[in-house]
């Protein structure tokens, strides 16, 4: 079982606090954006973090790559705890995490050649030594992700958007990373470009025994590809279980509210579906996470 | 009785500086009175393009309307008069689109655009139009209406703002309620409560509904038909059930098989168990598009004939009245014989 090895990734008591305060430096208001989040991915694990927008799952994963600073709480990465890292722990730390966002567009330097963005992280961390060694890694890179080598030296326009997330994933796993974390990775793009980015991130799942955060809306696609599932509301955790003891077994009125609305690209069942409705409520700050059964949490109310 | 709506070899094209952009090729399809209709298709498909030029909306240039009709109770929209269309717009015709901030006024309240609408379209009073704005609020679920029409946009959250469109969509009872993905930038639980909102409207009010999308189990929930477009083209179209389950469009099928099948148990993607069954290659480009069939270059079932001539949208061969294909093959025994097999070769 995944769980029994050390995990990648743990994040204790993560939280992320926006604080207004007044002319007198006086807290006047407070948003607790991320509230207490704790959890951890096993080597090679998909753990899918699920939740309407404002829950908090993209900041959760800002203060996990460090593009954000946690009010308080713990990261530890491989064992090492990452939150207080200086800029030179922090670069080989990110050759190990990488990251791929929704929109492959705004990652990529429009005047960048698309091999050089990415030779890019090779070369931050000097992963060639020369020219012809460098052109072989990417052309490897570009097979890997299915892009022709000789797209190399094109720009990012001449690329559709499903072309675009291909090479935002060749420069994350360029460097080898154990964990990556996709957030929103196939939203942006076309349906019928969906299946061959979740199937091109399952095959580099099972080649490099990459672990995924994989933050996303689309249940249906959470409940296919991922091995747990932590579902957020409001900053917190609201249930974590197996993707079959979620989906099977829901306890919180919020996850079962969610799987409720799930569409379903069926008419009948469409027209069988029982709706089950949940007036989004902040849980209590001394709400806890308990164990129901083995491996499934549940936050109190 | 004449249908509601009537595309006739609708036609769209874009004059751009890299050369002339495909948008819209001989769409037409007629739109009952109360019919919800809904349109799918992927970026380029010219399911938005094409309701948006009938309304009129798409710039011109560089876009232009290289022929066809579109009759809306008798009178052709494409060739009305600005005056006349803006009086269509909002009245007859409501709309809602993806980003409701693109959409609302930000400085004007919620209320006063919606009165503004009651009062230009259907003449009602400033006070009765009041009256009808905070009803209106309270229809789609907005609660303490008569607080919140005096709200401005900013201060409602995205799914209340979705809700104001729509309000404002059906304020003036419309015939035809267009919904332009309304949807997709919702959280599902608030996507379930929209889907509610317009099937109880629609029953209510007798509208009929264009709704476009992207998302096939919104189609599932929703429409009565399905019209499925693929690089300015209408692929297939029909009832909603024949659709699904008697797929005759490589397309449609490929879009269906794509998805991740809700009867598998959970997870069964892990560990590469199962892969989705994908579609290869990438969407087409509209400047360049291909000669036959716009499907055929990633359709694995294409014949000769599909590279090089475009299939005519006929009734399906064997399949319920009304549904519509444009294909020179047979999904019938491309599923018979290719089915169980397209599986297993691409797991």
């Amino acid at each position: 079982m995944i769980a029994a090895d050390r995990p990648v990734l743990k994040v204790e008591g993560l939280a992320r606090h926006f604080v207004t305060k007044d002319f007198f430096g006086r807290e006047v208001h407070r948003v607790r954006a991320v509230d207490g989040v704790s959890f951890s991915v096993a080597p090679g694990e998909t753990l899918g973090l699920v939740g309407e927008s404002g829950s908090g799952k993209s900041t959760t994963g800002r203060l996990i790559l460090r593009l954000d600073d946690p009010t308080a709480g713990q990261v530890h990465f491989e064992g090492q705890e990452i939150t207080g890292l200086g800029k030179g722990q922090l670069k080989a730390m990110r050759r190990r995490m990488q990251v791929v966002f929704q929109d492959p567009y705004s990652s990529l330097n429009p005047r960048m050649r698309v091999g050089e963005a990415v030779a890019e992280p090779l070369r931050a961390h000097r992963l060639f030594k020369t020219a012809a060694e460098r052109r072989e890694r990417v052309a490897q890179l570009f097979q890997r992700v299915g892009l022709d080598p000789r797209f190399a030296e094109r720009l990012p326009h001449q690329f559709s958007g499903g072309q675009r997330q291909r090479v935002g994933i060749a420069r994350a796993i360029a460097v080898e990373p154990k964990l990556i974390v996709a957030d929103e990775p196939i939203t942006a793009l076309d349906v019928s470009i969906q299946a061959q980015i979740v199937n091109l991130f399952m095959d580099l799942q099972q080649e490099m025994g990459v672990a995924y955060l994989f933050i996303a809306h689309d249940l249906a696609m959470v409940r296919f590809l991922c091995h747990r599932v932590a579902v957020m509301l409001r900053g917190r955790i609201v249930e974590m279980a197996s993707t079959e003891q979620l989906f099977a077994d829901a306890r919180h009125p919020y996850t079962q509210a969610l799987i409720s609305a799930m569409p379903i690209p069926d008419p009948d069942r469409e027209l069988a579906r029982q709706r089950i409705f949940y007036e989004a409520v902040t849980p209590p700050q001394e709400a806890q996470l308990q164990e129901v059964s083995p491996g499934h949490w549940v936050l109190s109310s | 009785m004449a249908p509601l709506l009537q595309v006739r070899d609708l036609t769209v094209r874009f004059d751009t500086m890299d050369g002339v952009v495909h948008a819209v090729s001989g769409v037409s399809y007629d739109l009952a009175a109360g019919e919800t209709l809904a349109v799918v298709g992927e970026s380029g498909s010219g399911k938005s393009v094409h309701v948006l030029a009938m309304m009129g909306l798409i710039p011109k240039p560089p876009g232009r309307i290289a022929g066809g009709q579109a009759l809306f109770e008798g009178r052709d929209l494409l060739t009305l008069p600005e005056k006349e269309m803006r009086a269509l717009r909002g009245g007859k015709i409501g709309m809602i689109f993806q980003d409701p901030m693109s959409s609302l006024n930000p400085v004007l309240t919620v209320g006063f655009q919606i009165v503004e609408s009651l009062r230009k379209h259907i003449g009602l009073s400033k006070s009765a139009a009041w009256k009808r704005a905070a009803e209106l609020l309270d229809l789609v679920g907005i609660a303490e209406p008569h607080r919140r029409v005096k709200q401005y946009p900013h201060q409602f959250s995205g799914g209340m703002r979705q809700r104001a469109m729509i309000a404002i969509g059906i304020a003036c009872e419309p015939k035809l309620l267009i919904a332009d993905e309304p949807t997709t930038a919702l959280d599902v639980t608030v996507q379930a409560q929209i889907l509610d909102l317009v099937r109880k409207l629609r029953k209510q009010l007798g509208m009929a509904v264009i709704w476009i999308t992207h998302d096939m189990g919104v189609v599932a929930g929703i429409a009565d038909n399905v019209q499925v477009m693929y690089g300015g083209r209408i692929q297939e179209r029909g009832p909603v059930r024949a659709v699904f389950r008697d797929t005759r469009s490589a397309y449609t099928w490929g879009l269906l098989q794509s998805l991740p099948d809700h009867d598998a148990p959970a997870a069964a993607g892990v560990a590469g168990a199962h892969r989705l069954v994908q579609i290869p290659g990438y969407p087409p480009d509209m400047l360049r598009p291909p000669l036959g069939d716009p499907f055929a270059p990633r359709n694995r079932y294409a014949t000769e004939r599909c590279l090089t001539e475009v299939p005519p949208l006929v009734q399906a061969e064997g399949a319920a009245p009304g549904h519509l294909v444009a294909a020179w093959y047979d999904l019938r025994q491309v599923r018979a014989t290719q089915g169980a097999a397209l599986h297993g070769a691409t797991a």
